[in-house]
């Protein structure tokens, strides 16, 4: 449905986005994650026609943006970040002067703004002026606007910055439930929100895709790195013991209030025979836990990595 | 363009003027202003014409139509909401279109109440109502370029002050730049003539209507528009 080609965008002499290749099927719930400047905004924005890119091409149902505009943007409802509203004019008019530039029919924009209202939860305010309302309001008055047309594609940039945990919560779901009909992009740089609410997730990284694929899928990138803590009473020489133990790749021993606490690198999970090693001497186990790599560490692998090669 | 587009953007702006009170400011001090320099003199003349309100106006306007035009683009690039407007399907001309009109039609509410004026010196003498109804033709035009110029200027800015200093400044530049002619040679002056709003406008508020004139102030508005297109396309 969107097909991203070799994207480039600079301001002056600094590159923002370095070639970005990217396609993005109807339906999907995708999550573009990078931390603060990676190019997550400019690219959005060049989607949604708001700026001209420096070189590639973006094209939308096989409409090119920079040719067909009109026809794209009709297709994108599109949240920029913070939303921005007229801060004068009252929730009602704002949101049906929306519907006029979008060509809802007149007669039936009040039954439309109505359904909005429904689905955003901004009944309670529509009567009120938009810079009366707190910023989880105006995320939502946003979202409506974007969603006025009842568009195909729904790009949101960063809608949950400077939420409360409550109103993070209510906006996920509206994404998840708009989700379920329409192809839903949005960027963000807090990596739960990725996982809870995206089919797929693209990290961005310094203008470049470092990683794209399902929540899983990243996870399984990174398999192979797993780390099994287990807290020893009564133990001694843990190290030495279990050196010809197969499948550790490393250990590492501290004291801790007289008990040994020891981290172990695996390449696969061996807890069970590490039980059963530890049943047969005098030791005691008081924890045994797994951690595989989350998202978290594989995300701050990938995009530090990066910081690192500059 | 659509003129759906133009009209709903058009009847935002415009009713935007009242949502906060420098529209009313700006009618306020405009009556005011133009009435005080009228009454103050025209029964020292003891003429009955609308002269000194003409020649006064470009002077007048020059000032208060870019502190109406100001806000058009320079506030929407400040607060973020041209990313909102800019993403919706229309064209950048629909917007320039809809905002020129809407403060077009505003400085028009504004001249509106002045036509008492003649209304009430027709009372006091023999009126020439030819040369009044030409003077508003003129006060119409003029006020058109003006607001061309002043939203012009507003894409030049995020900073509303400055979006107004620029404008007033080249508003009323074109004003008075007729009255350093008569230092210069004459093909130099002959040009400086015709670029100047100032010596336009006083040919029709005289009571001539040339097309020259009206072309004038068609061209100025013509030119500002595109140069605002230029100025908004995309980065």
């Amino acid at each position: 449905m969107i097909e991203i080609k070799e994207l480039v965008k600079s301001y002056g002499s600094t590159n923002a986005v370095k070639g970005i290749n990217l396609s993005i099927k109807s339906g999907e719930i995708l999550g573009l994650l990078g931390p603060n400047g990676a190019g997550k905004s400019s690219t959005l924005r060049i989607l949604t026609g708001y700026l001209k890119s420096t070189s590639g091409t973006v094209s939308v149902k096989g409409f090119d943006v920079n040719e067909h505009e009109l026809e794209v943007k009709k297709l994108i409802g599109y949240l920029p970040e913070s939303a921005p509203l007229y801060s004068e004019m009252l929730v009602y008019d704002y949101l049906k002067y929306i519907a006029e530039l979008r060509e809802i029919h007149k007669e039936k924009i009040e039954q439309r703004l109505k359904e909005l209202a429904e689905l955003c939860g901004i009944k309670n305010v529509m009567h009120k002026t938009i810079n009366s309302l707190s910023k989880g309001y105006k995320q939502r008055v946003g979202l409506a606007q974007a969603m006025m047309s009842d568009p195909e594609i729904l790009v949101l940039d960063e809608p949950t910055t400077g939420l409360d945990p409550n109103q993070i919560v209510e906006i996920r779901n509206i994404i998840k439930e708009i989700g379920k009909r329409k192809t839903v992009i949005f960027s963000t740089h807090i990596l739960s929100e990725a996982e809870a609410t995206c089919d797929r997730i693209v990290i961005i990284n310094s203008g470049k895709v470092v990683a794209d694929g399902t929540p899983d899928e990243l996870k399984k990138i990174m398999e192979g790195d797993i780390k099994i803590k287990i807290t020893l009473a009564n133990a001694n020489n843990v190290t030495e013991k279990l050196k010809d133990f197969e499948g550790i790749d490393s250990i590492e021993e501290k004291e801790f209030n007289d008990n040994k606490e020891v981290t172990i690198y695996s390449t696969k999970d061996i807890r069970k025979e590490l039980y059963l090693y530890i049943k047969n001497t005098d030791w005691i186990i008081l924890n045994l836990s797994l951690e595989i790599k989350s998202l978290e560490n594989i995300f701050r692998t990938l995009t530090q990595e990066e910081i690192n090669e500059k | 363009m659509k003129n759906r587009s133009i009209l709903s953007i058009g009847k935002k702006e415009f009713l935007s003027f009242f949502l906060s009170p420098v529209g009313y400011i700006v009618i306020g001090i405009y009556l005011i202003v133009s009435g005080w320099f009228l009454f103050s003199t025209i029964f020292l003349t003891k003429s009955v014409s609308l002269r000194d309100f003409f020649n006064l106006m470009p002077m007048i306007l020059s000032f208060m139509i870019p502190a109406l035009t100001m806000k058009s683009f320079a506030e929407e690039y400040k607060t973020g909401s041209y990313e909102m407007l800019g993403t919706q399907p229309v064209t950048t001309m629909d917007i320039i279109i809809g905002k020129l009109l809407a403060t077009w039609l505003f400085v028009i509410v504004m001249i509106l109440p002045t036509l008492s004026y003649p209304l009430f010196l027709s009372t006091l003498g023999d009126l020439d109502s030819g040369v009044v109804l030409s003077g508003y033709i003129g006060a119409l035009l003029l006020s058109g370029s003006f607001t061309a110029i002043g939203v012009f200027t507003s894409t030049l800015t995020q900073n509303q002050i400055i979006a107004f200093l620029i404008g007033a400044v080249i508003c009323f530049f074109l004003t008075i730049i007729d009255g350093m002619v008569i230092l210069l040679p004459n093909f130099i002056a002959s040009i400086i003539e015709y670029i100047s709003t100032g010596f336009h406008f006083q040919n029709i508020s005289k009571g001539i209507l040339d097309s020259r004139d009206i072309l004038y102030f068609l061209s100025i508005i013509f030119l500002a528009v595109l140069s605002t297109e230029r100025r908004l396309q995309k980065k």
